[in-house]
């Protein structure tokens, strides 16, 4: 059942303006409960504006979003409880930290739902637990932490409004690999246990492949194509194209395959490629055999 | 006598913190000659940013010495040559922009060391060429992607005429296309004017496109040479938490299963090369 199911958005920046821009043009799209998403795209393609419809921060010009079957814009007063709903975390999320604690800074979402304190509290544990805080930082300020940590407490601070949907801008922009590998790692767990749908927006086709079940790929502010990793990639001359980073491992592939080497090219983690040249290896030794 | 541009011997430094003094690096030796282009690898916290900015004296060492062109960072009266010699580019390309006009914000360097009105203008057309970026001069740079800000933020160090260029991590806020437009414009000043080249990153491919690559963690170097050399220690980088080019990652898992392939095949096609041969 879809728990977001989006309808013909489209989103005109400056309308009536000399710098009127259409960033959105006719989008439709559902996400699933529990589904775990990519959404790639080069800058500029739409995927921050796109997102940014999903809790109701911006209102489309045209079309309609519903959450859980219902239109968000619908009435109006109710649209805090969609931002509840649908948590959304944006890039750079660490520079919004402004309270003196951790713990407070985590609460404050859950404080805004009018929650009771020990529910509060709760889930301020349960949401650092998550994103691997330990007790001791919750009574530190959040500027006594690493860029890392900062940005944890920040994911944290959305997962304790236990959102159906999460969705993170760029989560592991500007992280170095180990964490990049650290936090995707949480936020996959995150997606195992509590069963909520999780969005990731990423420049990065490998990151997406290796966590999402669906990708969805924005171009030119529509949709260009959706479906599996491997459906997905497969195209990958295309990706490249509309300025995608297209995985080292993958270009090894399609140069494999243009040697005339009986690969399929749709590879994009160094695990599937040595899989897929085990398996041909071994059909052609027993060809030869 | 020499051609070192940038030269450490026995750097250390500490500072002090509310646990008390903190070291970053002890002894560091490194030396980076003219028309080098080096990348530096290590994780957060290792050290990399701090020995950049030993390299235009924005830090002084605590310990030992850091020469730019022979010229000890230590002493007052050469701090302008250094920062002439050694420009600097940053990671967030909002930080760096001065102006609101392109042209104005490339010029801001050149007026500041005084050079005459006439030089400054053929400095930036130049440099302004040199990224790429002629088109825009009259642009606001608040309206340009993120690659072309740091591509205005190299032209504004390339209007000093530097010998050598450091960039922290200047790709870690750009997409994909951006990243490979700064990546171009660095190699081809490289190629082009010699400019000598420090590039901090954490992308593995960007690094596998320098002539040498120096891995540092805790404050030390762990290892040092071309790409080829360094790369092939996978071990070694796995150990400290980096990754390896993904194409030298997949020759080595063949060669645990017992292909018969080289390591040091970093390109694309190259490795799809060497994998073909002994598919055959």
């Amino acid at each position: 059942m879809a728990v977001i199911r989006a309808e013909n958005l489209t989103y005109v920046y400056g309308a009536g303006t000399p710098f009127e821009r259409k960033a959105l043009d006719g989008v439709s799209f559902e996400i699933e409960r529990g589904e775990f998403v990519g959404l790639i795209g080069h800058t500029g393609s739409g995927k921050s504006t796109l997102i940014q419809h999903l809790n109701g921060l911006l209102r489309p010009t045209e079309g309609r979003v519903f959450v859980d079957d219902r239109d968000i814009w619908e009435d109006e007063k109710s649209i805090r409880e969609v931002r509840f709903k649908v948590g959304l975390v944006f890039q750079y999320p660490e520079y919004q930290l402004f309270e003196e604690t951790v713990e407070k800074d985590i609460a404050f979402g859950p404080k805004n739902m009018g929650l009771s304190d020990e529910e509060i509290a709760e889930r301020v544990r349960e949401a650092a637990r998550f994103v691997g805080i330990d007790e001791e930082s919750l009574s530190k300020s959040p500027f006594e932490l690493s860029g890392g940590q900062k940005r944890r407490v920040a994911i944290a601070g959305v997962i304790a409004m236990r959102p159906e949907v999460l969705i993170l801008d760029e989560p592991t922009a500007g992280l170095d690999p180990r964490g990049r590998r650290e936090i995707l790692g949480r936020i996959d767990d995150y997606h195992r246990e509590s069963g909520a749908a999780v969005i990731i927006v990423t420049h990065s086709m490998e990151e997406a492949a290796r966590y999402a079940s669906r990708i969805i790929v924005l171009d030119d502010n529509g949709i260009n194509c959706t479906g599996t990793p491997a459906e997905v990639f497969a195209r990958a001359d295309e990706l490249e194209r509309i300025g995608l980073d297209v995985p080292m491992v993958t270009k090894v592939f399609r140069e494999l395959k243009r040697l005339g080497v009986a690969v399929n090219p749709a590879v994009y983690t160094v695990e599937d490629g040595v899989r897929e040249l085990l398996r041909v290896k071994g059909g052609n030794v027993r060809g030869n055999a | 006598m020499d051609d070192a541009v940038l030269r450490a011997e026995k750097l250390t430094f500490e500072y002090d913190t509310d646990d008390g003094e903190l070291e970053v690096f002890r002894d560091l030796d490194i030396t980076v000659r003219r028309g080098e282009v080096v990348a530096v690898l290590g994780h957060n916290g290792c050290g990399k940013s701090t020995l950049a900015k030993h390299f235009n004296a924005i830090l002084l060492p605590t310990g030992g010495k850091v020469y730019v062109m022979g010229m000890d960072t230590a002493s007052d009266d050469l701090l302008l040559d250094i920062r002439r010699t050694v420009g600097m580019v940053f990671q967030n390309p909002d930080n760096q922009i001065v102006a609101a006009v392109v042209e104005e914000d490339v010029a801001f360097a050149p007026e500041n060391l005084g050079v005459p009105q006439a030089e400054i203008v053929e400095r930036v057309d130049s440099a302004l060429e040199t990224v790429g970026m002629t088109e825009y001069r009259n642009h606001a740079p608040h309206r340009l992607s993120g690659g072309q800000k740091q591509r205005i933020a190299i032209a504004g160090v390339l209007a000093m005429r530097p010998e050598c260029i450091v960039l922290d991590e200047p790709t870690a806020m750009l997409d994909p296309v951006g990243r490979a437009e700064v990546m171009k414009t660095i190699l081809e000043l490289n190629r082009r004017d010699g400019t000598t080249i420090v590039l901090i990153t954490h992308h593995m491919d960007e690094a596998a496109q320098c002539s040498r690559v120096v891995v540092m963690e805790d404050g030390s170097f762990i290892a040092d040479g071309t790409p080829e050399e360094v790369f092939t220690q996978v071990e070694l980088l796995r150990g400290v938490g980096l990754e390896v080019p993904q194409t030298v990652e997949l020759l080595y898992e063949l060669r645990k299963r017992g292909f018969n392939l080289p390591l040091d095949a970093l390109g694309c096609d190259e490795c799809a090369a060497a994998i073909a041969a002994v598919m055959r």
